[in-house]
């Protein structure tokens, strides 16, 4: 076995079994870490595969899980179902901001200022929506704590841990074969230099249509995990323009563009978060405010230092491909 | 040569995460404690990290009067939700794993109702001190309580609380224009409204126009030149504070007069800091909220204590949010007393028996109904007057009379 | 819907819209030259508006006087975050200058938490509460006088571009980085200066909008948010054009207020910059990008 097929089989054995050895606290935070694992290896397909900014994600989690909800807890229809609407719903929401910013042109800062805008548009939206809750919010019945009850999404956090982990080790092994595939090529080619890459005969908007719905697409199945997690959805929680933060910090700590940058920053992001609570807990610091700070003077020290994220230069030290 | 330390290094450490995990301390010695951890989850940072923080100082002055009330240990573990529900369900698993026997919280009803998971799914209980949405209770959880009027039950208080105002001061409005935050707790308000009002046939004035605004808002101009022009006999308002202080002002500028301002329940006007950045404004708004009896002896010892931490502050800016957070720690080491144990299954047990009458807040005594959830919990019409909420009504726990309509009132 | 309410209502909405033209003002200079998006500047005008709200309650300074200090102290802050931050950043990509703002922001949303508490700070001064009458027409004194100080600042800006060395030679940078340096241009000075200037307009409009409004740490990112609203319509880089956006953008929430459902009103505001961004990308006055 070559080395890096070893860490990574390494990895996810351990990730495997992790809810055997860890207790609640380290589970819970471990799913935390592979839902923005999952979200940022999204985004990256966007931004670190085909090069077009979004600030504004948080829209397809919020779609996927409003929709999927709505659909059961309004018409029984289960997560199985529903997660096919949601997917469509989301795909289509991306191919419409894809369709009007590529037509007209819109790139850079421009296009990342539209995706801000439409989430929240849809945020304030959603607040008017009365079937859906409206600010009031959307709660699903909790029920069957202990049984698996997969065809329903029921069950407890162990089950939710799974789910997630598909997900994640679902992504990596899309975003794996997309980046040795034509597709990925094409978009790179398209990241590095889009006039060049139109002048080689690729269809650019074509293949940036292709990366937002794909990208959508994969977040809204997020979005879909958020609203069985939790249970309860409010159009602040899921919209807000913080949430897109959230979602993209992990990928440009981590590495954008590469494959596990994602996975490497969403860990080391909620593990930073958790571990500087617990320092400051430790010391007797708890003034609220203080870990927010610590956590932007990382955010800032790191991409003052590692320009490409931290995934590149651990990959070189610990010989392994990018 | 490097490289082949730093992998074996990263899976040590990796090994080593795993150990920690496995022999983390959850259930080991939990049983024998002879003091009862409650761990405290409150938005102290983030959005709303005003009111966690007010919560807080009714978590703070616990122990001390708890121990000269009840004579038994507790010990507060207090974390951050930081505003947030990812982080409001981890800290509550973080807490727990720590040994928490009872947690206490959130505030918000998004944080609670992750939190309220948490709980049923490890079976340790919760205590809801403040949080409104009715859903929270009806999902039959077997773990969670609520010593909280619902909206409904305090839109129900508000109202009558109206209709007594109006007959203490012999007053009839006739018309009325409602404005309300379009947020969680709004929206809730508002169906309340929507459903008990028509049958209110007592109540002398019909509401003649609905303004919704933004919780955000920057800025309250067009929405209160829309109420304005109703020319409405007194707005009746759903508010927040920053938003309550925003309308005021506006209120003044625009040279709008009405009879009066009521709340039929939610916080703003009787908050501290209404008063200070309003200053004679702020005076005659009414709010009809869940409140504390300044009469009751438990509020003197609590008020006392509150003193003590706080020897700037005073007990009746924080009225609400630390009684309510303190009440939520006197059933929790109440029924501690009584089951004698901190196992958490003998501690739900004893709080679905509770029967506390000896409580700061007004209203019947503290029991739960089978869905974990107090009935009976009363309001009081809360008048600012001479730069203070004052208790106005009910008669039993007032401290001074209700003046309505306002001596600014100019017919409009 | 009589007349006057309407009247009442946009005049309201044209003046609070001069504030945050001010404030989005400040943006579109940093932007226009530097070609770096400012995603701290609600966070910077919070921190503007806690200053005028301390000078306040310390020693009664009207914020129409502390604008001055405060400004001046927000031109040092910018262009040392400029020529210490931000000047790395500037061939770098979008997401990352994005991330480096964003951590800034973080840590001032954060200090402010810790130094003044989660309570609103505002001002109290006697012309506050007062309004012009004309009839049936309210002119609210602190929207008029701060709308005024809006056009004087901005004034002021468009002069200094105009009529003076250090202006010319931040316009030439802004347009054509490369000549610039080529006829000896010292261009990352002039993006510290002009980061600077756009620090001291956001200043300005923070201590007009502490009488408007009170401030709370957490308010930042809602006035980032405007800002970019605003600088989009107007067009980014075009300085009547953050005027303009302005004032539009506070008509525009008054009259979706007034006529459709006031709780929805910043949803019009983010329709209006969907639509500008599909029609007219450059913005209203903006050039070609």
């Amino acid at each position: 076995m070559s080395r890096p097929s070893l860490a990574l089989a390494l990895l996810g054995a351990l990730l495997l079994l992790l809810p055997a050895v860890a207790g609640p606290y380290l589970l819970s935070v471990a799913t935390l870490i592979l839902f923005f694992a999952y979200t940022g290896q999204a985004w990256n397909v966007m931004m670190g595969f085909a090069g077009q900014l979004s600030l504004g994600h948080a829209l397809y989690v919020g779609l996927g899980a409003y929709v999927s909800a709505g659909l059961f807890a309004r018409y029984g229809v289960g997560p199985w179902a529903g997660l096919w609407v949601a997917l469509a719903v989301c795909v289509a929401a991306g191919a419409i901001i894809g369709f009007l910013a590529f037509r007209f042109g819109i790139s850079g800062v421009y296009f990342a200022l539209l995706t801000i805008a439409f989430a929240e548009f849809t945020r304030i939206g959603f607040d008017h929506i009365a079937v859906l809750g409206g600010p009031g919010g959307l709660f699903l019945k909790v029920s069957q704590r202990e049984a698996w009850d997969l065809a329903n999404l029921r069950g407890p956090p162990a089950m939710f841990y799974y789910v997630m982990l598909a997900l994640a080790a679902g992504a990596l092994a899309l975003c794996g074969a997309l980046l040795r595939s034509r597709a990925g090529y094409y978009w790179q080619a398209i990241r590095e230099n889009e006039d060049a890459a139109q002048a080689l005969g690729i269809n650019t908007f074509r293949w940036k249509m292709a990366a937002v719905m794909l990208s959508a697409g994969m977040t809204s199945l997020a979005g879909v995990f958020f609203a069985f997690y939790y249970n309860n959805l409010f159009p602040e929680q899921v919209f807000h323009i913080s949430r897109s933060i959230e979602i993209i910090l992990g990928p440009i700590i981590g590495g954008v563009g590469t494959l596990f940058g994602p996975i490497l920053g969403a860990a080391a992001l909620t593990l930073l978060g958790d571990g500087i609570t617990e320092f400051l807990a430790a010391l007797g610091w708890e003034i609220p405010g203080v870990k927010q700070v610590f956590y932007g003077c990382v955010l800032l020290a790191v991409i003052m230092w590692l320009p490409h994220g931290i995934w590149p230069p651990l990959a070189k030290r610990l010989g392994l491909r990018r | 040569m490097t490289q082949r330390i730093n992998r074996r290094r990263f899976n040590q450490a990796l090994a080593a995460a795993g150990a920690l995990g496995a022999f983390s301390p959850f259930g080991i010695v939990r049983a024998q404690s002879a003091k009862l951890k409650v761990g405290v989850l409150l938005p102290r940072s983030g959005v709303q990290g005003f009111i966690g923080q007010s919560c807080q100082k009714g978590a703070d002055l616990a122990p001390g009067v708890i121990k000269s009330m009840l004579g038994v240990d507790i010990e507060i573990m207090s974390a951050d939700t930081e505003s947030n529900v990812d982080t409001a369900r981890t800290r509550a698993e973080r807490l727990i794993q720590e040994g928490a026997n009872v947690l206490v919280g959130a505030f918000d009803s998004g944080q609670t109702a992750a939190i309220a998971q948490v709980a049923e799914q490890r079976g340790i209980p919760l205590v809801i001190n403040v949080a409104a949405a009715p859903q929270i209770t009806k999902q039959g959880y077997k773990y969670v309580f609520r010593n909280f009027q619902t909206a409904i039950d305090i839109v129900r208080n508000g109202l009558d609380l109206i209709g007594d105002l109006f007959q203490a001061t012999h007053t009839v409005p006739r018309t009325a224009v409602y404005m309300h935050v379009n947020d969680t707790f709004g929206q809730a308000m508002t169906k309340g409204i929507g459903a008990l009002l028509p049958r209110r046939t007592q109540l002398p004035f019909k509401v003649v126009d609905t303004i919704s605004y933004d919780p955000a808002a920057r800025d309250l101009t067009v929405e209160v030149s829309k109420a304005k022009a109703t020319g409405a006999d007194f707005l009746l308002l759903v508010c927040r504070l920053n938003d309550a202080i925003l309308l005021r002002r506006e209120m003044v500028k625009q040279r709008w007069n009405p009879m009066g301002i009521i709340s039929p329940g939610s916080p703003g006007m009787y908050e501290e800091q209404y008063f200070k950045t309003l200053g004679k404004l702020s005076d005659y708004a009414i709010s009809n909220v869940p409140w504390y009896n300044p009469n009751a002896p438990l509020t003197k010892v609590v008020e006392k204590a509150f003193l003590q931490q706080n020897p700037k502050d005073k007990l009746v800016y924080h009225g609400l949010n630390a009684g309510f957070t303190f009440e939520a720690i006197l059933v929790a080491a109440d029924s501690f007393k009584r089951a004698g144990t901190t196992d958490p299954k003998a501690l739900a047990d004893a709080i679905r028996q509770t029967n506390i009458t000896s409580k700061m807040t007004l209203g019947g005594p503290i029991k739960f109904n089978a869905e974990g959830q107090v009935e009976g919990i009363g309001s009081a019409c809360v008048q600012n007057l001479g730069g203070v909420p004052r208790v106005v009504l009910p008669a039993g726990a007032a401290e001074t009379k209700p003046v309505f309509p306002a001596p600014y009132y100019k017919k409009a | 819907m009589p007349w006057e309410l309407v009247a009442n209502v946009a005049i309201a909405g044209v003046l609070t819209g001069l504030v945050y033209g001010l404030m989005a003002l400040g943006l579109s200079v940093i932007f226009g030259v530097v070609r770096v998006v400012n995603f701290a500047h609600g966070e910077m005008m919070t921190v503007a508006m806690y200053a005028a709200a301390v000078l306040f309650a310390h020693w009664q300074i009207d914020p129409f006087v502390a604008l001055v200090p405060v400004a001046l102290a927000f031109f040092a802050l910018g262009y040392a975050m400029q020529a210490g931050l931000i000047n790395p950043f500037i061939t770098r990509p979008e997401h990352s200058q994005f991330m480096l703002l964003v951590a800034v922001a973080t840590i001032m949303v954060n200090v402010l938490l810790i130094g003044f508490g989660p309570g609103a700070r505002g001002v109290q001064v006697d012309y506050q509460l007062e309004s012009f009458a004309l009839g049936a027409l309210i002119f609210d004194k602190a929207r008029v006088y701060a709308a005024l100080a809006a056009l004087a600042t901005a004034a002021a800006l468009f002069a200094f571009f105009r009529f003076t060395l250090a202006g010319k030679a931040i316009r030439a940078c802004a347009d054509n980085w490369l000549g610039a340096k080529v006829v000896g241009l010292d261009v990352k000075r002039y993006y510290a200066l002009t980061f600077g200037l756009g620090s001291a307009c956001v200043a300005a409009a923070g201590c007009m909008m502490v009488l408007l409004v009170d401030v709370t740490p957490v308010l930042g990112p809602a006035y980032t948010l405007l800002a970019f609203v605003i600088v989009i319509v107007g067009g980014l880089g075009s300085m009547p054009g953050a005027l303009l956006g302005g004032v539009l953008i506070g008509l525009s929430e008054a009259l979706a207020g007034l006529l459709i459902e006031p709780s929805a009103k910043s949803m019009f505001s983010f329709a209006l910059l969907i639509l500008v961004l599909l029609f007219r990308p450059q913005g209203l006055l903006g050039r070609k990008p």
